[in-house]
């Protein structure tokens, strides 16, 4: 996304890019972005928070208008869980020895069946 | 108020944990990420309470799942479809965010588009265009550049957009 982003502004089309990966965005560069740090999948607000979804997406309104340069990243105010719980953080895509073995097994089957498509002759059109 | 001290970034790193979780499942190469150093940039040339808005999605709309199939197969295009389609909501549960802690059954935590038409109505936009787009999310690098970019610029021209908001999911 942030690819088209920047295939947008080379043409002259001024865009801003919203989402939780931070790094994904910034090491890609984009012009404007508006960063809440959230797990993936709200960029633009919690569930049914109206309020909310109307100040991150002011924020993006205010970046169109406002930044002056390249690379101006704007991180909104809000927190995923005000209990501070973080563990959210640690959950997603988590690899310890709890699940190192399950991974694995996990690549190995799905290994075998990418194999299994492409002896089929199907797979990416 | 105590100051709160930590090890490490607060941030999540998707591209160092993705590294990690591919490399326990057995996938020796990285992906490799792109990178740029120099970053281009537009400016509004008329203000915003005159401009039409797009949006950019990288949901769908719902399909036949191919049961058989595996992550990476069937081919994804760019698209371009009314916003007042996506109302109801898009698919995305093929696409990479945590599942364990949210859900996108509310479809302005992902695309603002019922966010964007109060705007419009109380003139800090001029419009929300008609139409909204979606890409797909390509680990192909040169499809994402070569075919669903230019795809997206031209939906852009055709809709005579002023500004254009990108919400990776």
């Amino acid at each position: 996304m942030s690819l088209v982003s920047r295939h947008l502004e080379e043409a002259g089309l001024p865009t801003v890019v919203m989402g939780s990966a931070r790094d994904i965005v910034e090491e890609c560069g984009v012009s404007r972005f508006v960063y809440t740090d959230f797990p993936l999948g709200n960029p633009t607000g919690k569930p049914g928070d109206v309020e909310m979804q109307s100040a991150i997406t002011g924020i993006a309104l205010d970046l169109l208008e406002r930044a002056w340069e390249p690379r101006t990243t704007v991180q909104t105010p809000f927190v995923w869980d005000t209990e501070a719980n973080e563990d959210w953080r640690h959950h997603f895509m988590k690899v310890d020895d709890s699940n190192r073995d399950a991974l694995a097994s996990a690549g190995d089957q799905r290994r075998s069946a990418q194999e299994k498509v492409k002896a089929e002759g199907r797979g990416r059109g | 108020m105590a100051v709160d001290r930590r090890t490490h970034r607060s941030h999540v790193s998707y591209i160092d944990k993705s590294r990690n979780y591919y490399g326990a499942q057995g996938y020796p190469q990285p992906y490799q990420w792109a990178y740029n150093h120099d970053v281009p940039f537009a400016s509004l040339n008329k203000p915003l309470s005159e401009c039409r808005i797009g949006l950019v999605t990288t949901s769908f709309f719902e399909r036949k799942v191919d049961k058989t199939a595996v992550a990476g197969a069937g081919a994804k295009e760019p698209y371009a479809a009314l916003c007042d389609d996506a109302l109801g909501g898009l698919y995305n549960k093929d696409l990479f965010w945590d599942k364990d802690n949210t859900h996108t059954e509310d479809l302005d935590t992902y695309l603002p588009i019922n966010r964007l038409r109060e705007f419009a109505d109380q003139g800090r936009i001029g419009s929300l265009a008609d139409r909204f787009y979606g890409v797909p999310t390509d680990y192909s690098h040169r499809r994402t550049s070569r075919r669903d970019a230019p795809q997206i610029l031209e939906f852009a021209q055709e809709d005579e957009l002023d500004a254009v908001i990108l919400v990776p999911l």
